[in-house]
């Protein structure tokens, strides 16, 4: 399957939902383009806001639009719109349990080059610490797809983050989801590989190569973050008796924090964090970056040795 | 209703906050005070409330975005029927729906708000889905003076001008003073009116204790323009004890000044 982005797998999705729903709005921030939202501003004009470089009055209007009874799709970068009008999101989104989507796109560190302006390393424990609010990251096209339905069908606030570029697919065109509950990409008994969003794909590809070595290795894709799935996180530590999570984000906060507590909590096994440290980033390519910071598919692998490692010495 | 009985209703419900100020030891009695008589000209003259409490479809809405005035807006809605007197008593105890800012979920409250700067955006928001919807429902939303220095404001400002949102009024409690000093101090607005003007707004000046001038400013349309109406009004209008002086943001009267309060706003109620 051809490589497509999460940004405009959903919103060509949410432009066919939009034709056949006008109470389907999308708001934007000068970033139809960086959004791939340009084509329903052109065929549903009614249905299309565009706020101007004002997010902070972009999501605040899109609250508002949802208490006329509209479903309402806050789009634009996920920098801003999970930093500059996070107060907005919090209280006239999250804790006014508005129907708005907020849709942040070229999240994490795949603006590359742009700096740290234009990075957002923040915004799962920003988000995940918001009543009401739910937080997915979808891992590629096929899901996107998928998150944008369950959207239009949902009622209530939403943050879904994703990058930038083409993805490699994870999933096959048909695949379907259970929304809330995390989705196993391959099954395995001696280790659990969490990720979410892009990491996803990376984790798979660490299980390939631990397969290689005899090390059977689960890999759960935690596309909802918020509510996340404790059961099938508490199962991998039962079954497996060693976690590897792996994000697009700060370790603090995250994906990792998230797992970690869970498993303290209920079923307590070792666990390693793959994330972005707690320092300022360098500036590069995602590629590079992930590279850099120790979030490629050898990283993972070794990571999952390394727990394997200690799971071993508890036991004997 | 005539301007006395409207002057009896606003001095009661200034006395109703009065009452829960002082038994709470909670709220910003003087932004209540300078604000009530244009909630009183809303809730009683201009936007049909049987419809709002109805949640009718084409029924005004209103928005407080001065959040941190609830405890006015709370004893015009339950005067008004949108929910029980009593509940006033619950106001700022513990799991209570009357906080110190609007929360949502209390009827009447569309929108929790308190920081200051989001419920204008979402009026406009407001706005735009009811004129889209061909909607003849109008949308108020009010403000402080203070609350101008927010950028969202203005971001709000463009957006309302750039849409032609003709069925938003937004109203400024224009009292000239804020928690550190007057608003010329703490970030000089000058003339607002002009400031609105010049985004392309509509704009009136009036009394904010002049019923029949507010109740014509905000019943003005003018086709494809927002309007925006300046009150001129008395920071902790109705006792001289309070009138005029920044302190009384939220001050919280002691004994002795809350009889004496009391005394002030008794005697205007009577007069009518």
């Amino acid at each position: 399957m051809a490589k497509v982005s999460c940004r405009k797998a959903i919103c060509s999705r949410i432009l066919e939902l939009a034709r056949e729903d006008p109470r389907i709005y999308a708001v934007c921030t000068d970033s139809r383009g960086s959004v791939t939202i340009g084509d329903m501003a052109r065929e549903l004009p009614d249905q299309f806001v565009e706020a101007g470089i004002a997010e902070q009055n972009a999501v605040a209007v899109a609250a508002g639009l949802a208490l006329t009874g509209k479903k309402v799709f806050a789009c634009g970068p996920a920098c801003f719109l999970a930093a500059r009008a996070y107060e907005q999101v919090k209280v006239d989104v999250a804790y006014n349990a508005t129907d708005v989507k907020i849709i942040g796109v070229s999240a994490g560190v795949s603006y590359g080059p742009l700096g740290c302006t234009h990075t957002s390393l923040h915004d799962f424990a920003s988000m995940r610490s918001l009543p009401n609010i739910e937080v997915i990251a979808p891992a590629d096209a096929v899901q996107a797809r998928a998150v944008a339905d369950y959207l239009v069908s949902h009622k209530g606030p939403s943050y879904v983050r994703m990058g930038r570029g083409d993805v490699e697919a994870v999933y096959r065109e048909d695949e379907t989801f259970e929304m809330g509950k995390a989705k196993t990409v391959r099954e395995g008994t001696d280790v659990t590989l969490i990720a979410c969003g892009e990491m996803v794909w990376y984790a798979a590809q660490a299980a390939s190569l631990l397969a290689r070595e005899g090390v059977s290795a689960r890999v759960l894709d935690l596309f909802f973050l918020k509510p996340a799935d404790t059961e099938a996180i508490l199962r991998a530590a039962r079954e497996t008796g060693a976690i590897v999570t792996v994000e697009e984000h700060s370790v603090n906060g995250g994906l990792g924090e998230l797992v970690s507590r869970t498993v303290c909590e209920g079923c307590p096994v070792p666990v390693r964090v793959l994330g972005f440290p707690d320092e300022e980033y360098l500036v590069g390519k995602s590629a590079d970056l992930f590279r850099h910071y120790g979030l490629t598919a050898e990283h993972i692998a070794a990571a999952a040795r390394e727990v394997l490692a200690r799971k071993a010495a508890m036991r004997s | 209703m005539d301007g006395k009985a409207l002057k009896q209703t606003a001095y009661q419900r200034r006395l109703e906050v009065l009452e829960m100020v002082h038994r709470t030891g909670s709220g910003h009695i003087g932004g209540d005070m300078s604000c009530m008589d244009a909630l009183v000209t809303l809730y009683y003259e201009v936007m049909d409330t049987e419809k709002m409490r109805a949640g009718a479809p084409d029924a005004d809405r209103f928005i407080l975005s001065k959040g941190h005035c609830a405890e006015a807006l709370y004893t015009v809605l339950a005067d008004r029927g949108f929910f029980p007197k009593e509940q006033l008593e619950t106001y700022a105890q513990f799991g209570t729906k009357l906080a110190e800012h609007p929360t949502h979920g209390l009827p009447g409250v569309d929108l929790a708000t308190g920081a200051l700067g989001h419920g204008f955006p979402a009026a406009c928001g407001m706005a735009l889905g009811l004129l889209r919807d061909r909607n003849p429902a109008h949308v108020y939303t009010l403000m402080g003076d203070g609350e101008q220095a927010e950028g969202s404001v203005w971001e709000a400002v463009m957006f309302a001008a750039k849409y032609g949102l003709d069925n938003l009024t937004a109203i400024v409690d224009r009292n000239h003073l804020q928690i550190s000093g007057t608003t010329e101090e703490v970030m000089p607005l000058g003339d607002l009116g002009a400031r609105y003007a010049a985004f392309g707004w509509n704009v009136i000046g009036c009394s904010g204790h002049d019923y029949e001038a507010m109740r014509r400013a905000f019943l003005t349309r003018v086709p494809g323009k927002p309007t925006a109406v300046i009150l001129d009004t008395v920071k902790g209008k109705g006792s001289p004890l309070m009138e005029n002086k920044a302190e009384w943001h939220h001050l919280i009267p002691d004994n002795a000044q809350y009889e004496a309060i009391r005394a002030d706003l008794l005697r205007a109620a009577e007069e009518g």
